[in-house]
């Protein structure tokens, strides 16, 4: 999307909603950083899979979605479940393995699940939640409930065979879904000119006849257009959209596997096209200040402060809670 | 019991059918997913009539793929619908594993308790038809290795109804285990509104020589056997688990402790199967009281192979028969 575009859905935005956007960028971020902290302090067992540099993704289109609206993401998933609005203490503690995380400690950065909030879980087996987000979906349509379900995943899933069976089946049924292709380019070492037979992944939505769309992914006012456009279309019954959205993957895979890079440039390459400076300077044309910017900054340097201090002071999960849940009674 | 019961014969799909019927119709959020099952009404026809009452937006004829099939199930389960999903032959479990498994099974876990799974996979067991190796596979001992899932297996029209209402109105993901032979076996179902309890097993016959504790189309070659035993002087206790997990323990042992003698048979494969985890459990609860060591009556070990030549690889009446008499010393 050229980005007079993008200036002109800015323009059709309250000044009030972009602040939020950028606050909501912001605070994704910085969790980050501090979960990678807490990594690297011993603080968290197995891994956790930051999306820094595809804040704009999440935030764009979640900011689409009603609040009764539903999402299913992956393991690189902290994200979406922020911007849908999950508490950004519960989501904290539940990466720290604590007794009053979102999923009382047990999910962990991979599991994540807010019901209240329409967050109907990360999953951590690639593309094995692209034919749960079909159910989903399908259950919204035959209740009737005009809910618009959305299934956020990378490039590595659309080469799984239950990737394409859903495409056929959400095409096939019409469902009120939006699928939300986060290509950040790499697997934990291959790029995608390695695994993709096409240069867009979108191509494999014609396929099946599904609306798709190629997206400018490091501009959130682009994610947010094309998510809102698909939003609609599903919520009137005309069936599911596929939205390709271009975007770099931070410096590596996970916090526990480094990746692979083909060079020190491109591991860098997000920092050039990451969607926090952009947006600010989308931002600051539309007229929005410099101050007001920052002062939304420091909130969200307080929110993930808060969310810290919390997880940190939260007791651990006792050994009788570890045998719960493994049936619902 | 005081009330009164009227009785009339049913055939296990037949039965099958009456409860989804009967749940379809109390719960109108109930839909079942699958290939073939709408007018055609499933490959071995225990779906009949269901379309034609409910229509094809809660008898959901969709594509073949099994994987996908399973996971829309599940998330048509986890948002207010409560799924059923039909895979034909048990062999094609594997083809969803991920969603059974990885998915299914542990959500209601790892989310802590706030996502609930109202999943039955019902699929079936076909190791009597001939019909080669990848159609004639007894998995369900993969199954009960996965906490969060409930596995039942029930072997005639009575419990297999039973079990299936209970199945229906419960919040867990449950493979429920047909078997294609039993399809057609008839036995008495009540007209009334009954269900049978997960994880408690039903001594089919009492006895008090041997207790041999079968599983699915081995129920009524056990019972065979057993009728045979009892024309030389041999009681055979029968005992039917119905269900895998939850296992009733408790009645196999009771009756351990009775006969001081079980044999355990499937049609799976010996090695790793579900005979192995009860062997364990009754020695761990009535090993004092054992005269002989438990025996496994089996499939063999390999691959079942195709047309005429199953029988030598499944067990029979006549193989329990030979394990009884060997076990006695007779």
């Amino acid at each position: 999307m050229a980005s007079g575009t993008t200036i002109d859905v800015a323009q059709s935005l309250s000044h009030e909603m972009l602040r939020h956007w950028y606050e909501q960028m912001q605070t994704i971020r910085y969790f980050e950083e501090q979960v990678i902290e807490f990594f690297a302090k011993g603080l968290i067992s197995g891994s956790t899979h930051p999306c820094i540099g595809q804040e704009g993704i999440a935030v764009g289109a979640c900011a689409a979605l009603e609040p009764s609206d539903l999402i299913l993401a992956t393991y690189r998933g902290h994200g979406e479940c922020l911007a849908k609005g999950a508490d950004p203490k519960k989501l904290m503690a539940e990466i720290l393995s604590r007794a009053t995380g979102c999923c009382k400690g047990k999910g962990g950065s991979m599991h994540l699940c807010d019901v209240s909030h329409g967050v109907l879980g990360t999953n951590a087996v690639v593309a094995a939640h692209i034919p749960i987000s079909g159910g989903v979906a399908l259950a919204c349509q035959t209740r009737k409930t005009g809910q618009v379900t959305a299934c956020f995943f990378g490039d590595g899933a659309s080469c799984e065979g239950e990737f394409f069976e859903t495409l056929n089946m959400a095409s096939l049924w019409k469902l009120p879904l939006v699928l939300v292709c986060e290509n950040n380019e790499y697997a934990i070492s291959v790029h995608v000119s390695k695994s993709q037979a096409t240069p867009n992944i979108a191509d494999r939505a014609q396929g099946v006849g599904m609306r798709n769309q190629v997206v400018e992914g490091n501009d959130v006012l682009a994610v947010y257009a094309a998510m809102r456009a698909a939003v609609e279309h599903a919520r009137e019954g005309r069936g599911p959209t596929f939205l390709e959205c271009k975007t770099v993957r931070w410096e590596r895979h996970s916090t526990f596997s480094a990746g692979r890079y083909e060079n020190a440039e491109a591991a860098q390459k997000w920092r050039k096209v990451d969607p926090i400076p952009r947006f600010k300077s989308h931002l600051l044309t539309v007229g929005i200040s410099e101050g007001a910017l920052e002062e939304r900054a420091e909130r969200a340097r307080a929110t993930v402060a808060a969310a810290a201090e919390f997880a940190l002071s939260s007791p651990p999960v006792s050994p009788d809670a570890i045998l719960e849940d493994v049936y619902e009674p | 019991m005081g009330t009164v019961t009227t009785m009339r014969q049913l055939t296990m799909s037949q039965a099958i059918n009456e409860a989804l019927r009967e749940e379809m119709r109390r719960q109108p959020n109930l839909i079942l997913l699958g290939q073939d099952i709408g007018a055609y009404g499933g490959t071995f026809g225990v779906y009949r009539g269901l379309f034609d009452e409910f229509g094809p937006e809660r008898v959901r004829d969709g594509p073949l793929c099994e994987s996908a099939t399973v996971g829309f199930a599940i998330g048509a389960a986890i948002n207010g619908m409560r799924s059923v999903v039909e895979l034909e032959f048990m062999d094609f479990v594997t083809v969803a594993m991920d969603q059974i498994v990885n998915q299914a099974a542990k959500m209601h876990y790892f989310f802590g308790g706030q996502i609930k799974v109202p999943l039955v996979i019902r699929t079936a067991i076909v190791s009597r038809m001939g019909m080669g190796s990848q159609h004639s596979q007894s998995l369900e001992a993969w199954f009960i290795h996965v906490p969060g899932l409930k596995v039942a297996i029930p072997s005639n029209a009575y419990d297999a109804k039973g079990l299936m209402k209970t199945a229906l109105r419960d919040t867990n993901p449950i493979l429920f285990i047909e078997n294609v032979k039993l399809y057609s076996t008839k036995c008495d179902v009540p007209e009334e509104e009954y269900s049978v309890p997960f994880g408690r097993a039903r001594v089919m016959r009492e006895g008090s020589d041997v207790t041999v504790v079968a599983i699915s189309a081995m129920v009524p070659e056990s019972l065979a056997a057993a009728e045979k035993l009892g024309a030389q002087n041999i009681s055979v206790e029968v005992i039917d688990p119905r269900t895998l997990n939850p296992l009733d323990v408790e009645t196999i042992a009771q009756s351990v402790r009775k006969t001081g003698r079980v044999i355990i048979t499937h049609d799976a494969a010996k090695t790793g199967g579900v005979a192995a985890e009860i062997s364990q459990r009754i020695m761990e609860e009535a090993f004092d009281y054992l005269n002989a060591p438990i025996v496994r009556v089996a499939g063999l070990d390999v691959p079942v192979p195709s047309g005429a030549l199953h029988p030598m690889v499944v067990p029979n009446q006549q193989r329990v028969i030979e394990a009884v008499l060997k076990m006695l010393g007779r």
